[in-house]
C-alpha cells in the first residue's frame, strides 16, 4: 500500500476514534457532559491522539530505517569482483536501484508479470532488452549479479512494506483500543490532550536548532570529506583559484585543480569594503537627519521611502548591476575615456550596487539606536550653549556608537554573504588585484558556479563549495556574534 | 576645556549681543553644513530610489508589448494532408518544418500583394522575419481544426525578436550588419509593413502567462509558468512556517521556562535570521536533496528551503503581536476557569491574528524574491516550459520560479531577454507591493491598541 494511502487511512481511523471517544465519554456519564472530567472534544481528541500519534511514529522510524536494512542485504550480494575500476560500491548500488525501479515500472505498466520480475533465473539481455524497450533507463548491461540483487531489492522492499502496513496499522487500533478502555467520565482528558499540544509546541520550537545543527552537520561532513581529497594547506593558503575541468592529479601526485580560497576571500572583502564606504556614510547621515532634524512629515515620508529600497529582492539589484551600473561605469572609466576598466562586470559595480542595497540596513538600524539615546543627554548639551551639529557630534554620537558599530558590522556580514548581486555584477576570474576597476569574484559567488556546474558531486571541484560555505558561515557568524559583544560591553546604561 | 579657561589671559573683547561674531558665524556655518549632509544623504537614497524604479519601469515595460504579424495563411490540403482523407493521424505526421513554408509564403504574398519594392522577393527571405514558433502555432490549430484545411485562415503570429527589436528601438542599421539573422533590407520591408497594419506592436498576455522558451526564441518566452513554480512554493512556505512559526513563538512567549533549553531556542532563531541565503541553499542540497533524496529543482524542496529561511521573520513578529496582547486578556479568562492552553488558543492568539497574519505575509514576501538558496537547488538552468499538470505535479516535477527566472533570462546571449529580465521585474515587483499593501491594510484595519 503506498504511504499516501497508509497516512489517510490511518488519519481516517483517527477520525473513527474521535467520534467513538466522545461518544463513550459520553454514555459512560449517562448522556450528560456536565458528569465528565473534561469537555466530550477532549475524549475524541485524547482517542485521536492515540490512534495517530504512535502510529505514525512507527511509520516515520520504519522508512528512515528500512533502506539502510535493505541496502545492507543487498550489498553482501554484490561480489567485489563486480565493482569495476575506477567505480565504487555506491555508483553499482545506484545501478542496482535503477533496475529495480524499472523492473517496478515494467510491472505497474503491466509489461512484465511479477513471476517474471522476480525469477532469479531469468536471461539478462532479455530483461535488458525489455526495460529498454519501455523506455526504462538502462544505463549499461546489466550483469547477473546486479540484477540478483535489484531483484533482491525489489523483494525486500515489498515485504518490508507490507509488514510496515500490517504494523503501523495493528498499533493504530491498539492505540485507539487502549484510549477506548480508558475512556471514563473521571478520565482527565483534557491533561492528556493539553500536555500532548505542549509537545507539539516544543517540537516546532526545536525545529530552530534541528536547523542550525543541520546546517552545521551538512557543512562538516562536505568539508571533511573535501580535505580528504584535497589538502587543507593549498585550500587555505594558495594564491590561485583555477578549478581544472576534470579535476585529476599531475605526475606530481598533486591536484590539478588549484582551490585557494585566498582570492576569492580578497574579492568578497574588497567589495564588501566598497559597499560599506557607499552604505555607512550616507545611511548614517540619513539616520542622524531623519531622528534629529526631521520634522515627523518628512520622517514619515522619507523613512518608509529609504526602507523600499530594502524590501527590493537581490536579484533586482543583481540585474541593476549587470545592466546598468556596469555600462554606466564603462562610459565613464572604461576604454573610450579614462581606459580604466575593461568589463562592465567588476568590484566597483557590485560595490555600489551593493552599497545602495545596504543604505537602508544602515539606517533603519543606526535610527534605532540613535533614537534610544535619552533626551536629557541632549537638553543637558543644549544648555551648556552647544548647537544641534555640535550636540550630535560630541553627546550623541560617542553615546551610541556602540550600537552604531554593531550596525555597521551587521551590514558588513550581510554584504559578504550577498549572493545574486555579486553572481550577476562581479563578475567571474578570481585575482588578487587592488584595481576596483577589475573583475573579480566572491566566495559566494563560487559557491553557485560550483555547485550549479557539471563537476562530478564527488569531486573537490564541487565539494570545495561546502569548504567556501562553512568559511562564509563561521564569518558571518562570527560578525554577528562580535556585533552583539560589542553592543552588549560598550552599551550605555541609562536609565 | 572650555574657550573661557584658554582665554583667561587676555581680557574678553566686549562685542554686542544683537551681532554675530565671527566664532558664531563659524559655528553656525558648521551647523548648516552638517544640517545639508544629512539632507545630501536622505536625498542620496531617495535618487537611488528613482533611478532604480525608473530604470526597472523603463527597461521593462517593452516586455509586455510584443510585435505581431497578422496575415492569412492558406492551409494547402496538398502539403498538410496528402492523402486527403483528413485522417488527425496522418495530419499529425506534418511536422513543423512543413508548415514553416505555408507562414512563409503567407507573408511573402503580403508583401507582393501590397506592391512594397524590396530585393527580397523569396519565400526563404521572409524566415527572418517571422518568428519560429509560428510554425508550431498554426499546426496547433490545424490539428485542432482539421476540417479547415485549404481555407484561408487569418492568424496572428509572433514577429522574430530582431523585428521586435528593431520597432522597440533596440535593434539598429548599424548593428545588423554583423548580424547573421537579419538583414537592413528586412528592416526596410517592416519599415513598409508596419503602416498596412501587417506588423503591429501589441499587448502581449503571452509574456505574463505563458511559458519560457528555448535561447533562440526570445519573443516567444513568458513568466507563466516559472509564476506558478513560485505558486506552489509560497504554498509550502505558508503551509508550514504560519503553524511551525506560530507554535514557536507562542511555546517561546507563553510556556517556555527560563532556562538553557529556552535560551538555545532563541539564541539559534536569532542566529538564523543573520545566516546568509545561499547557506540555507547548500542546506536545502545536502539535506533535503543528497540526503532525503527529493527531486531537484522541485518546487516542495524549494519551499522548504525557503520555509526554514523565513521562519525566524515570521517568529520575530509572532511573538511581537502576542506580547503586545495586554496580560488582563489572560488573567480574565484563566480567572473564570479556563486552562492556560485555552487561555491562549481561544483568546490570546485570536486577538494576536492581525499582526501575525501580516508578519507571515512580510515573510512571504521575502521568500518570493530570494533567488540564491534555489540556484543551489536546480531551479535554475532548468527551461520551464510545461506547464504543471496537477496539484502533485505541481509540488514534485521540476519548475522554475520568478526571481529564479528572471535570473536564467539575464544570464542567455540575447539582448532581447533582458527586456523580458526587467519585464520580470516589474511582475515579481507588483506580487511584493501587493503583499506588502495588504499587509499595511491588515495592520492599520485591525490592529487594537490596548
Amino acid at each position: 500500500m503506498p504511504v499516501f494511502w497508509l497516512i489517510l487511512s490511518v488519519l481516517g481511523l483517527g477520525g473513527a476514534g474521535y467520534v467513538a471517544g466522545r461518544q463513550r465519554a459520553l454514555a459512560s456519564a449517562g448522556g450528560d457532559s456536565r458528569n465528565l472530567h473534561s469537555l466530550p472534544s477532549y475524549y475524541g481528541s485524547n482517542l485521536f491522539i492515540k490512534t495517530v500519534v504512535p502510529a505514525f511514529v512507527l511509520l516515520i522510524i520504519w522508512l528512515l530505517v528500512q533502506p539502510f536494512v535493505i541496502e545492507n542485504r543487498v550489498i553482501g550480494l554484490i561480489p567485489t569482483g563486480e565493482i569495476a575500476e575506477g567505480s565504487n560500491i555506491n555508483l553499482v548500488m545506484a545501478e542496482v536501484r535503477r533496475t529495480a525501479e524499472g523492473l517496478d515500472n515494467l510491472v505497474a505498466l503491466g509489461l512484465m508479470d511479477e513471476d517474471d520480475a522476480s525469477n532469479m533465473r531469468a536471461d539478462i539481455s532479455d530483461v535488458t532488452q525489455r526495460l529498454k524497450d519501455a523506455g526504462q533507463v538502462v544505463t549499461s548491461t546489466i550483469t547477473q549479479p546486479i540484477l540478483h540483487a535489484a531483484q533482491e531489492y525489489r523483494t525486500s522492499s515489498a515485504t518490508g512494506s507490507l509488514y510496515m502496513t500490517v504494523a503501523v496499522f495493528v498499533l493504530a487500533f491498539a492505540g485507539m483500543l487502549f484510549g477506548l478502555k480508558e475512556t471514563q467520565s473521571d478520565f482527565r482528558a483534557r491533561n492528556i490532550v493539553e500536555a500532548s499540544v505542549k509537545i507539539l509546541l516544543i517540537a516546532a520550537a526545536s525545529i530552530a536548532i534541528l536547523t542550525t545543527v543541520g546546517i552545521i552537520l551538512s557543512l562538516i561532513f562536505n568539508t571533511v570529506e573535501f580535505f580528504r581529497l584535497y589538502p587543507a594547506s593549498q585550500f587555505f593558503f594558495n594564491p590561485t583559484w583555477l578549478p581544472s575541468f576534470g579535476g585529476g592529479l599531475d605526475h606530481d601526485g598533486n591536484p590539478l585543480s588549484k582551490l585557494g580560497i585566498l582570492p576569492l576571500l580578497w574579492g568578497t572583502l574588497y567589495i564588501s569594503l566598497i559597499a560599506l564606504v557607499v552604505a555607512v556614510p550616507i545611511g548614517l547621515f540619513a539616520a542622524i537627519y531623519l531622528s534629529e532634524y526631521a520634522t515627523s512629515k518628512v520622517r514619515s515620508i522619507a523613512k518608509p521611502l529609504l526602507e523600499i529600497l530594502a524590501g527590493i529582492p537581490t536579484i533586482v539589484y543583481g540585474l541593476f548591476a549587470l545592466l546598468t551600473v556596469g555600462p554606466m561605469l564603462i562610459s565613464i572609466f572604461g576604454d573610450g575615456s579614462l581606459g580604466w576598466m575593461k568589463a562592465g562586470t567588476a568590484v566597483m559595480t557590485a560595490g555600489l550596487v551593493m552599497g545602495i542595497m545596504l543604505i537602508p540596513f544602515v539606517s533603519s538600524l543606526s535610527d534605532d539606536i540613535i533614537n534610544a539615546v535619552p533626551q536629557a543627554m541632549r537638553d543637558g548639551s543644549y544648555g551648556l550653549g552647544a548647537t544641534k551639529s555640535e550636540t550630535i557630534k560630541q553627546v550623541v554620537i560617542p553615546a551610541a556608537l556602540p550600537g552604531i558599530v554593531g550596525a555597521i558590522l551587521l551590514a558588513a556580514s550581510r554584504a559578504i554573504g550577498e549572493t545574486m548581486i555579486v553572481v550577476l555584477g562581479a563578475g567571474a576570474a578570481a585575482k588578487l588585484s587592488l584595481n576596483p576597476f577589475e573583475a573579480m569574484t566572491t566566495v559566494t559567488a563560487k559557491i553557485v558556479s560550483q555547485l550549479t556546474g557539471d563537476a562530478d558531486f564527488a569531486s573537490p571541484e564541487a565539494l570545495v563549495a561546502f569548504a567556501l560555505g562553512m568559511s562564509l558561515f563561521i564569518m558571518t557568524l562570527g560578525l554577528n556574534v562580535f556585533a552583539l559583544y560589542i553592543v552588549r560591553k560598550y552599551r550605555e546604561q541609562y536609565d | 576645556m572650555t574657550d573661557a579657561s584658554v582665554n583667561s589671559s587676555e581680557p574678553r573683547r566686549k562685542v554686542s549681543l544683537t551681532e554675530t561674531d565671527e566664532r558664531t558665524k563659524r559655528r553656525n556655518a558648521a551647523e548648516a553644513r552638517f544640517r545639508m549632509y544629512g539632507i545630501a544623504a536622505i536625498a542620496a537614497g531617495l535618487v537611488f530610489l528613482v533611478v532604480l524604479l525608473t530604470t526597472i519601469v523603463s527597461n521593462g515595460t517593452g516586455a509586455f508589448q510584443q510585435t505581431f504579424i497578422t496575415t492569412e495563411v492558406y492551409l494547402d490540403p496538398a502539403k498538410l494532408d496528402k492523402k486527403g482523407q483528413r485522417n488527425l493521424d496522418d495530419i499529425k505526421k506534418v511536422s513543423t518544418f512543413g508548415y514553416a513554408p505555408l507562414v512563409q509564403n503567407a507573408l511573402l504574398k503580403e508583401v507582393t500583394d501590397a506592391g512594397i519594392e524590396t530585393p527580397l522577393t523569396k519565400r526563404k527571405h521572409m524566415k527572418a522575419l517571422i518568428s519560429a514558433s509560428a510554425a508550431a502555432q498554426v499546426r496547433d490549430f490545424v490539428i485542432a481544426n482539421p476540417d479547415r484545411i485549404g481555407d484561408t485562415v487569418e492568424f496572428r503570429i509572433l514577429a522574430s525578436s530582431r523585428v521586435d527589436g528593431y520597432l522597440k528601438g533596440r535593434v539598429f542599421r548599424e548593428s545588423v550588419a554583423r548580424d547573421k539573422n537579419i538583414d537592413a533590407e528586412h528592416l526596410d520591408l517592416v519599415d513598409a509593413l508596419v503602416p498596412l497594419g501587417v506588423v503591429k506592436k501589441e499587448f502581449n498576455l503571452d509574456f505574463i502567462l505563458g511559458a519560457d522558451a528555448s535561447e533562440s526564441r526570445a519573443e516567444q518566452a513568458g513568466l507563466g509558468v516559472a509564476m506558478l513554480g513560485s505558486f506552489f512554493m509560497m504554498l509550502v512556505v505558508l503551509g508550514l512556517s504560519l503553524p511551525i512559526g506560530v507554535a514557536t513563538s507562542i511555546y517561546l512567549e507563553e510556556f517556555a521556562p527560563q532556562n538553557r533549553f529556552t535560551d538555545l531556542i532563541e539564541v539559534n532563531i536569532s542566529n538564523l535570521a543573520a545566516v546568509p541565503s545561499i547557506v540555507f541553499g547548500i542546506l536545502g542540497l545536502a539535506v533535503f536533496i543528497q540526503f532525503a533524496h527529493l527531486p531537484q529543482s522541485a518546487p516542495l524542496v524549494g519551499g522548504l528551503v525557503l520555509t526554514l529561511m523565513t521562519l525566524p521573520t515570521i517568529i520575530i513578529s509572532t511573538r511581537a503581536a502576542l506580547k503586545a496582547v495586554p496580560p488582563s486578556i489572560r488573567d480574565a479568562a484563566l480567572g473564570v476557569g479556563a486552562s492556560k492552553m485555552q487561555a491562549v488558543f481561544h483568546h490570546v492568539l485570536p486577538l494576536a491574528m492581525p499582526g501575525v497574519l501580516t508578519g507571515t505575509i512580510i515573510g512571504l514576501a521575502q521568500a518570493l524574491g530570494e533567488t540564491a538558496p534555489l540556484l543551489l537547488i536546480g531551479m535554475v538552468g532548468y527551461i520551464a516550459t510545461n506547464f504543471p499538470e496537477g496539484l502533485a505535479s505541481g509540488f514534485l516535477d521540476p519548475n522554475s520560479a520568478m526571481p529564479a527566472q528572471i535570473y536564467e533570462w539575464a544570464k542567455r546571449a540575447d539582448p532581447a531577454y533582458y527586456e523580458r529580465a526587467w519585464g520580470g521585474i516589474i511582475i515579481l515587483l507588483v506580487f511584493l507591493l501587493t503583499m506588502n499593501i495588504i499587509a499595511i491594510i491588515l495592520r492599520r484595519r485591525f490592529e487594537r491598541r490596548w
